[in-house]
């Protein structure tokens, strides 16, 4: 953000200046514009009245709305850790040296990764939904899509890990499963964590999509509340800001842990007195 | 209903998520272009609007949004058409602009970083204006370098579409949910025929963005 961005204009003389304070000027009333454009567009639907924010002062309507955001957290949390172990296993499926084992898995990994959420969410609704319910179905939706995605990452993580740490583990004599687990799979989930993360918030944020399949999440009271109170503005205010909360959360963890493996790995190689330039 | 009605609702279907598509492919492109440009600008004003509104939207799910959009707007007495589905695609292609710029312009601004600095400074000293410097030295430039993660975020889009099928819009996944009302006997190869069509979208996509970082990329 600094340098590159900074370079593209001259610091700024008295008469840039002077530009730049209009244009500030005019590009904050524009937006004041639409702002208020917007104010006055809720105003006018009669949905700023204070009646129709009332009803989010009554504990029943609270707990409702908590239960939805628990219910969608719970699909997200059950989907990435089950994400996690379809990803662990389909990037060793894919590392396998045997063809037999590696072809079949890239075929699967390609279609479920290649195809839209939702898309794996119906399916499991419509062809397994009466036995297992929309719980289920949204998260092994997720899970097969997102799981597949980690398999990539992890499997670039792994491929990533310097040829020396696998050669000297099989130099002392550990057999290849032990290579891997104990060895690769930990440094390539270490170095692959923000990545990880990030595909968690995305996971998170799909989660959102069990209101299609009639599944009782943030969003389902969202559309309830706001129905049975003529209210849904407000309530879809609400919803989308307990949203955005969770999800800037969770993403700025993913950066608080890159800056922080970033920092180690670094640290790491130097200790090693090898010289490798840092790619940026 | 037959095998050849299905199929003509398949294309039919298949038609609508292209159109939607490609509404909102242009339209995300305008508005992450427009983006990126506000987040380098020197206009203080302008940097934090744009960052601010990428940052919300981008964590918003797309859900959301389209919620909004498809529920929020007409009760806001914002229409566009006569017909409820013209307004429902119209809605959807909103909502995709809108989520899809903020990636688009993340993307752009990644590519504005890596042009070298020298390219700007020459464009400055031969008295560009920011104007001038970022729409016919920087953004082309920063347009190639970022093809291929451009690639991905434009097949993203092209699987969001399916979304908007929740809110009303005619596409893929409405043929599908209507072809399987039809015919119950036939859900797992509907299914299979739907998924078929996306990963042949996501396929030619693919291809042609390969085309491209191959005919457009800077090598240096």
């Amino acid at each position: 953000m600094t340098a590159p961005t900074e370079v593209l204009f001259d610091a700024p003389g008295p008469k840039a200046r002077r530009n730049n304070v209009i244009l500030s000027i005019v590009s904050a009333l524009v937006l004041a514009g639409l702002i208020a454009f917007a104010i006055w567009k809720f105003a006018d639907a009669g949905q700023l009245e204070a009646g129709k924010w009332y009803p989010f002062t009554f504990a029943q309507i609270q707990l409702v709305l908590l239960k939805g955001m628990l219910a969608t957290l719970k699909v997200a949390v059950v989907a990435s850790l089950l994400a996690l172990v379809v990803g662990v296993v389909f990037a060793l499926l894919r590392l396998s040296s045997r063809r037999i084992i590696s072809l079949p898995g890239t075929i699967v990994l390609e279609f479920f990764r290649g195809v839209p959420v939702l898309l794996l969410i119906f399916a499991m609704f419509l062809i397994f939904g009466n036995t297992i319910g929309p719980f289920w179905s949204v998260v092994i939706g997720l899970t097969l899509y997102n799981g597949m995605v980690l398999a990539e990452i992890i499997r670039a993580g792994i491929l990533a890990v310097p040829k020396g740490q696998k050669e000297a583990a099989m130099a002392i004599g550990m057999r290849p499963g032990q290579v891997m687990s104990t060895v690769l799979m930990p440094q390539a989930l270490r170095a692959m964590m923000p990545t990880i993360i990030a595909q968690i918030v995305v996971l998170l944020k799909d989660s959102a999509l069990g209101f299609i399949v009639t599944y009782q999440d943030l969003l389902y009271q969202v559309n309830l509340i706001g129905r049975e109170y003529n209210n849904l503005l407000p309530t879809f205010l609400v919803g989308a800001v307990l949203f955005i909360i969770i999800n800037m959360i969770v993403a700025g963890i993913a950066r608080w842990l890159e800056k922080h493996l970033q920092r180690k790995a670094t640290a790491h190689v130097d200790a090693e007195g090898l010289s490798t330039a840092t790619v940026t | 209903m037959d095998l050849p009605e299905l199929l003509r609702l398949f294309f039919s279907g298949m038609w609508g998520t292209l159109e939607l598509f490609f509404v909102a492919l242009i339209g995300s492109f305008v508005l992450g272009t427009i983006l990126a440009g506000m987040r380098v600008s020197p206009t203080p004003v302008l940097r934090i609007a744009a960052s601010t509104y990428i940052n919300v939207v981008r964590n918003t799910p797309l859900t959301l949004v389209m919620f909004f959009c498809a529920f929020g707007l007409p009760f806001l007495d914002i229409r566009f058409g006569a017909s409820s589905s013209f307004n429902s695609f119209i809605y959807a292609s909103i909502a995709l602009t809108a989520y899809t710029a903020c990636f688009v312009a993340e993307t752009l601004k990644s590519g504005i970083a890596t042009i070298p600095v020298g390219q700007a400074e020459a464009a400055r000293a031969v008295g560009l204006t920011f104007g001038q410097t970022l729409g016919e030295v920087i953004l082309p430039q920063a347009f190639r370098t970022v093809i291929p993660p451009l690639g991905s975020v434009i097949i993203a889009m092209l699987k969001n579409t399916s979304i908007a099928s929740a809110f009303n819009n005619r596409e893929l996944i409405s043929a599908m949910r209507n072809a399987i009302e039809l015919r119950g006997d036939l859900v797992i190869p509907i299914l299979f025929g739907t998924a078929l069509g996306y990963l042949l979208l996501a396929l030619i996509l693919g291809r042609v963005f390969d085309y491209l970082e191959r005919k457009l990329v800077i090598l240096r």
